[in-house]
């Protein structure tokens, strides 16, 4: 059995590693389409702080782990995929041919269409390229300005500042990480960075680019120019499907897949970024572009893969981020339930809020609160009826833990009076 | 044989005996804060609950980790975080169903129970014997896990 997976990131990876577990005589062969041993993007604003260096970002630390699993690491593109012929073509190494296809080719930074936004000095930061590119020119003293306040920028942001750049950043939305944090959330996160020298400009948008004379500026429609020796752009992503054109395989924002990672043609699954996959709140499918759900695709479409038909119960849609020493992380569905608790502490930046359906947790936002955070995920997950711990959450919601153990019986403390 | 931490909460009088024993052990203070397995309070109940780790078989923080700083060790069956390789991102925390691996703002990595090594401080200094380390069978750990893992998938 020939196993292909296209795309070295998290989802690839891991889908190799349980292929291999599950399928010891099988064959397997992890196409990675830039030049680097598989490596996190996660890590790369870790490469910019000059917390690590370019191998502190590989995604596996053993020498020899790819060869010693029998996984053939193959750099190369795929142009095409025929599903009728269960073959892949490589931009360098020609036609390969599967038995199963893992398609995790990720996704890619969205550059806007502007005038001057592929003038030097303007990068996004996806790549191990891109974070060498911007290390050369955030120098200490540097002005870079940001383009985008979403997840990826407010990680970035960060790294920026610890490199000693002043820095300004340009939000098209009328909030920071208008995806991910509710208002409240959100202005407090404000605050955070600009008591820590950063200039936060929302509801502003990029018109141009404007280099002259080797001075790069970021345009703003609103008229105003914001000279830097850098623009990185954190504008979005857009999943990597576009080799998929004309290849009849279902597309919407991204690969489209069944319970199973399946995706319309035979044999071939997809995982990870470019996977529209099940979201475990709405049942709906979504590209959610986060590693929790690109690890869980991959070990899930490794399995079907090997034949073994499990189904996917979805993923939640979960982050967490640290923004100059403030923690912030949203769970689920965090912008609406039927019931909510708030626990609001503006003056020490601490802030928690709880959405419930009846007395099940759905979703949840925290910003300053860093303790036992994943019970929130297991809360979510488990749907745990909360009962009478549901009214003692809605008075004091930081009680998570009490209410957890109390409301579970995994823990069999209670059962025994 | 494996051996695992077995919590019977009944007998726990709340004194944070194993709070101290843990923060010093792993970052050589005494300060609760610090500690990886914490002591639940409820008042109403007039009851305390300590809970940590429970080296779970779905290890949801080892295999989320994009930098491998998470490892098995295979001599006591811990999840144990590597200092050197944790770049701080913070992932596994929450991905973390049971939230028992937690960010230490001090030394910017994330920390966990890790059962010293295989001989649990928690264990030592537990004057009424609610913290135990047993082999692993005969701790219901592994219906333990069942279950956990159980409520996550389903």
């Amino acid at each position: 059995m020939r196993h292909v997976i296209l795309g070295a990131g998290p989802a690839g990876v891991s889908a190799a590693e349980i292929i291999r577990v599950t399928e010891p005589d099988a064959e397997i062969k992890l196409i990675g389409a830039e030049p680097e041993p598989p490596y996190s993007r996660m890590a790369l604003p870790y490469l910019l702080s000059g917390r690590i260096d370019a191998a502190g970002t590989h995604l596996r630390k053993t020498p020899g782990h790819y060869a010693a699993n029998r996984i053939e690491v193959i750099h190369d593109r795929a142009t095409r995929v025929d599903p009728a012929n269960h073959t892949l073509m490589l931009a360098a190494n020609g036609n390969i041919r599967f038995d199963k296809l893992l398609i995790a080719t990720g996704a890619s930074p969205i550059i806007p269409a502007l005038p001057g936004s592929d003038s030097e000095g303007v990068y996004p930061c996806w790549t191990l390229a891109d974070a060498r590119n911007i290390i050369a020119r955030a120098k200490a003293g540097a002005k870079a300005v940001l383009i985008g306040a979403g997840f990826i920028g407010c990680i970035l942001l960060e790294a920026l500042v610890t490199r000693g750049v002043r820095l300004q950043v340009v939000e098209m939305a009328d909030r920071m990480i208008p995806r991910m944090l509710d208002r409240t959330a959100a202005g407090l996160l404000r605050q955070w960075c600009e008591s820590h020298g950063v200039a936060i400009h929302t509801s502003a948008k990029l018109s141009a680019i404007d280099q002259t004379a080797g001075r790069l500026a970021a345009q703003l429609e609103n008229g105003r120019a914001l000279k830097a020796d850098l623009i990185i752009i954190a504008a979005g992503v857009r999943a990597n499907t576009q080799f998929l054109q004309g290849s009849g395989i279902d597309i919407d924002t991204g690969a489209l897949v069944n319970a199973h990672l399946h995706t319309s043609a035979e044999d071939i699954y997809a995982a990870g970024d470019v996977c529209q996959g099940r979201d475990f709140s709405t049942g709906q499918y979504d590209v959610h572009a986060i590693q929790p759900t690109a690890v869980e695709h991959g070990r899930l479409a490794a399995l079907n893969m090997c034949g073994r038909n499990i189904a996917h119960q979805g993923s939640i849609n979960m982050n967490v981020l640290d923004t100059l020493g403030l923690v912030s992380a949203s769970f689920g569905q965090w912008d609406g339930g039927s019931d909510s608790a708030e626990f609001s502490d503006p003056a020490g930046y601490r802030y928690l809020n709880l959405q419930f359906q009846e007395d099940v947790l759905t979703g949840a936002q925290a910003v300053g609160l860093i303790e036992h955070v994943g019970i929130l995920r297991g809360l979510i997950q488990s749907r745990l009826r909360l009962g009478k711990w549901q009214a003692r959450l809605l008075h004091d919601p930081t009680r998570l833990m009490e209410a957890y153990i109390g409301a579970s019986r995994n823990i069999s403390f209670f059962s025994r009076v | 044989m494996l051996k695992s931490l077995h919590i019977e909460a009944e007998k726990c009088t709340g004194c944070l005996q194993c709070e101290l024993a843990c923060s010093y052990r792993g970052e050589g203070v005494f300060n609760p804060a610090k500690s990886r397995i914490r002591v639940f309070t409820f008042h109403d109940e007039g009851r305390f609950a300590p809970y940590t780790c429970t080296q779970c078989a779905e290890a949801w923080c080892l295999h989320v980790c994009p930098v491998e700083a998470i490892i098995d060790n295979p001599a006591t069956g811990a999840k144990e975080v590597v200092a050197g390789r944790c770049v701080g991102c913070k992932v596994c925390t929450i991905a973390c169903p049971f939230g028992t691996i937690n960010y230490n703002q001090d030394r910017k990595i994330v920390h966990k129970c890790d059962m010293c090594g295989g001989d649990p401080e928690c264990v030592k200094s537990c004057p009424t014997g609610a913290i135990l380390f047993l082999d692993a069978d005969q701790t219901g750990l592994s219906r333990m896990r069942k279950y956990a893992g159980q409520q996550i998938h389903s």
